[in-house]
């Protein structure tokens, strides 16, 4: 896949016109999306100017606006360094969504035996257990692929789809709480070990933890040799091997922590909004990582402000709803056509690169 | 159409502040081959790469019987009947070597007539003077083979003016004269004009009828073969009086305890099927042991084997410990090697000159500190090398493939010899060198030995073998099939023992 291509190996210094064109290009790609987006409501009788004022307005418009925005952006983020690390080692992996649900219902169900306890220790074993079980499921594409030989491409997808069934499956069965009439979902946990807000802002301590592994993943990446290391199996595993690295262990542990990146974002959800695993966790922000990842170019830093500027458009979706009547949609349409027009950008890029080498 | 003069003038082509090309003019006569010489680095692939439309020169044109043309890509050239052999492969190894022919064609119709094409190969191959398996696929060819189905690809693409860069690298030299007397024959024909990129002065001697030096991008000499001496190509090459006889160390006797031993290896090809059967072998200290044989034989897993890149069954230990070829065990028992096609199999395209140095050792002080890496090291480190064995780049940060065959080879070189080596597996070592730094690798790998490493030298170059090591392995079908010290050997013997006879 041409986009892979696309992860940087920053400290090798690339010629500075290949790095502007890195940055010049997504935001091509944005630009471009939206004249096509402007042109889709100007379809629906709508003036496109109306339009992206009130994705403004609705995204980043007010400080309500904004803890709406920031609260999406924190899943965002994480599921975007689920796809971003193991880009790292050369996988391109879309399967988010399902290790988010089932990190989420590790995440709802592991505390709740224990009621009563001090709020902290539970809050980090909901956030671990999410992560484990998000790590594990991410894994198995991982281990598929390197004893089997399995595209993780697919296989993820594929996978995330059999996690969305099992996290059915069991909300609605094994681990229901009978009092959940009309939307099935596990017994709530106690609400004392919600995760606190965080002053000032308004928006749940999830955030800060997003933040704090987005950090911790561009310093890994990029200063240690952790990093190197991963870069050395993504550019080339038989180069790899030569030089002694344990390839098949890097590659399912750099998925394991990506999967567990995904995970930590479902228990976030359970643990700072929901309150109980439920069907509400499956909105896509899985996909929704994908999409960010790649704008950012697999850049953990890069990947906060898309996730910012992503985050905002989704918040801005039911203010378009509302005052446009707008359908629900529209807002996926919109990402659906970034997706579009990165990937393009992506493609053209490869082949300035390979021109600008003639 | 019959072979074309080709004309280039006055080609310039910068790659940043990099000057390759200064101003280069070269006629190929119509019927002849011209050879290109050069040090590593010196613009020879970047003259052809002009000629295929792959580059675009910043200044200077082409002219192709008299007319001249613009040639914007590969394509253009192919109008012209302008094809190149490059230095790596290009054919697609799911493939037949028929089906890998027929589609390369740069138009290629809707609807393939299959037989009637496969006619037209036949009628092609018909005239060869060596075999090439055309319903085998690409993948089980050994490495000469595979150059040869590429140069049977642009004779049946019509091409007039065949380019060759380093064609014979990979071929023994028995293949090598049937290959090139083939091309030879067709220009003496006038079928064909033919240029030839070699390192090798007894190749351009004997198929080349102009040649051609350039020197830092410049031409500096140029004239028919039979009117230059060898030493005027070399003083031409390097720009200075060639100081006669380098002096290699002399050798001494091995040292008695055992280094390699492999005992019993068997491992499988890329195809499932066993490539190296039962091996046994075993090398010593400040020993030099020599794998002879023709390239496909087991050769390339061996060495894969070697670096931990196949699984295998049997024993491999190394100074007594056994090897399977970790991170821990290689720095601990000093495990380094050149494995062939360094760009592919040694550097990753990916990162910097600088970090694909750092490959051996980034894990360790002073590149890295607990786990923080230390980037002015690695830069460092890697401008010492880069000195040291003089690898000509683009600049630390440059990627890989920006450098030169040649400088890739002495950065892989730089690397893993720089190392503390103990065993040293080195697989067609000199491949793509000038001259100079083959020398200058031969006196590397000799110091090793002397210095107690074992070295396991893999080469298609008898010549090359006989003159560096201390004792030779025939290598045939995957088996050690004859043992001799190379004092006592005798080249037609180990001839035989390659092409698998079992001679009495
Ligand atoms: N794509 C590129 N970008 C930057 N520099 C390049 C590129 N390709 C080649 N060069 C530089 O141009 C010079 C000439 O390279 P070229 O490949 O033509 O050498 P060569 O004569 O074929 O050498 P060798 O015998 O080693 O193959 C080298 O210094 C090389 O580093
Ligand atoms: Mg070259």
């Amino acid at each position: 896949m041409s986009s892979i291509s696309g992860v940087e190996s920053v400290p090798s210094g690339q010629p500075r016109t290949a790095a502007q064109l890195s940055v010049a290009l997504p935001v091509l790609a944005v630009l471009l999306a939206s004249a096509v987006f402007a042109a889709f409501v100007a379809l629906y009788g709508q003036n496109p100017f109306t339009v992206f004022g009130l994705i403004v307005q609705g995204g980043f418009g007010s400080s309500f606006a904004w803890q709406d925005t920031l609260s999406r952006a924190a899943p965002l983020i994480l599921v975007g360094l689920a796809v971003a690390i193991p880009a790292q080692a050369g996988l391109v992996i879309i399967g988010g969504e399902g290790a988010l649900v089932l990190g989420g219902l590790a995440g709802a169900v592991v505390t709740l035996p224990f009621a009563g306890a001090h709020a902290f220790p539970m809050q980090v074993t909901m956030l671990a257990a999410g992560a484990l079980a998000g790590g594990l499921w991410f894994g198995l594409a991982a281990v598929l692929r390197q004893y089997r030989g399995v595209n993780e491409t697919i296989s993820s997808l594929l996978l995330s789809y059999i996690g969305i069934a099992i996290f059915h499956h069991l909300t609605e069965g094994l681990l229901r709480d009978p009092a959940s009439l009309d939307k099935p979902s596990t017994h709530p946990i106690d609400p004392s070990y919600m995760l606190p807000m965080l002053p000032g802002v308004g928006v749940h301590a999830g955030l800060a933890v997003s933040l704090a592994l987005a950090i911790i993943a561009h310093v890994v990446l990029r200063y240690t040799r952790w990093g190197f290391g991963l870069r050395v199996v993504g550019g080339s595993a038989r180069v790899a091997r030569m030089v002694g690295l344990a390839v098949n262990r890097w590659v399912i542990g750099a998925t394991f922590v990506a999967g567990g990146m995904a995970g930590v974002a479902g228990a976030i959800e359970v643990a700072a909004v929901q309150g109980t695993a439920n069907s509400s966790l499956i909105v896509g922000y899985g996909y929704s990582g994908i999409l960010v990842a790649f704008l950012a170019r697999h850049q953990p830093l890069a990947i906060v402000a898309v996730a910012l500027l992503i985050g905002g458009m989704q918040a801005s979706a039911s203010l378009l709803q509302r005052r446009l009547e707008l359908p629900d949609a529209t807002m996926l349409v919109f990402q659906g056509l970034i997706f579009v027009c990165v990937l393009v950008a992506d493609a053209i890029a490869q082949q300035l690169r390979e021109n600008t080498r003639r | 159409m019959t072979a074309p003069q080709v004309e280039l003038k006055n080609m310039t082509k910068r790659f940043g502040a990099n000057l390759a090309l200064n101003n280069v003019s070269l006629l190929i006569r119509s019927g002849t081959v011209h050879a290109l010489l050069g040090e590593n680095g010196a613009g020879k692939s970047t003259l052809v790469k002009c000629l295929v439309g792959f580059y675009h020169p910043d200044d200077g044109h082409i002219q192709v019987d008299g007319r001249e043309h613009r040639l914007n890509s590969p394509k253009d050239a192919d109008a012209l009947g302008i094809g190149m052999v490059y230095q790596h492969f290009t054919l697609v190894p799911s493939m037949t070597v028929a089906q890998n022919l027929v589609v390369s064609g740069a138009r290629l119709p809707a609807y393939i007539n299959w037989q009637s094409e496969l006619k037209r190969l036949a009628e092609v191959t018909k005239k060869l003077p060596f075999h090439v398996p055309l319903d085998v696929r690409v993948s089980q060819l050994s490495a000469g083979e595979k150059q040869k189905a590429e140069i049977v690809k642009q004779l049946y693409l019509g091409r007039k003016l065949l380019i060759l860069d380093e064609p014979t690298s990979v071929l023994t030299p028995a293949e090598a004269d049937e290959v090139l007397g083939y091309v030879r024959s067709l220009t003496r024909a006038g079928e064909l004009s033919a240029v030839l990129i070699s390192h090798k002065f007894h190749e351009v001697r004997r198929y080349a009828d102009d040649v051609t030096v350039l020197r830092r991008g410049a031409s500096v000499r140029t004239g028919a073969v039979a009117n230059l001496s060898d030493d005027a190509l070399a003083e031409a090459m390097i720009g200075e009086p060639v100081s006669k006889a380098v002096q290699h160390a002399p050798k001494l006797p091995p040292k008695s305890n055992i280094v390699l031993s492999m005992k019993q290896v068997s491992v499988n090809g890329d195809n499932g099927l066993p490539a190296v059967k039962d091996l046994s072998l075993e090398v010593r200290e400040g020993e030099i042991v020599g794998i002879a044989g023709v390239s496909g034989n087991g050769q390339l897993e061996l060495v894969e084997t070697l670096m931990g890149q196949r699984d295998r069954s049997g024993a491999i230990a190394v100074s007594g410990v056994a090897f399977n070829g970790t991170r821990r065990e290689i720095a601990r028992l000093g495990v380094y090697g050149l494995p062939q096609e360094p760009l592919k199999n040694a550097c990753i395209d990916r990162m910097s000159l600088a970090e694909n140095l750092a490959l051996r050792n980034f894990d360790r002080a002073p590149l890295c500190r607990g786990i923080a890496m230390n980037y002015g090291a690695l830069t460092e480190q890697a401008a010492k090398l880069v000195k040291q064995f003089r690898v000509k780049a683009p600049g630390l940060t440059a990627s890989m493939s920006a450098l030169s065959g040649g400088n890739v080879q002495r950065a892989v070189l730089a690397r893993e010899l720089t190392q503390n080596v103990r065993l040293l597996i080195a697989s067609n070592p000199t491949f793509g060198l000038d001259f100079v730094a083959c020398e200058e690798t031969y006196r590397r790998i000799v110091e090793a030995r002397n210095g107690g490493a074992a070295v396991l030298l893999i080469s298609e170059d008898l010549d090359e073998l006989l003159g560096l090591v201390d004792r030779i392995l025939v290598m045939s079908a995957g088996r050690i099939v004859h043992e001799v010290s190379a004092d006592g050997a005798d080249k037609r013997v180990i001839g035989k023992y390659m092409a698998g006879m079992k001679a009495a």
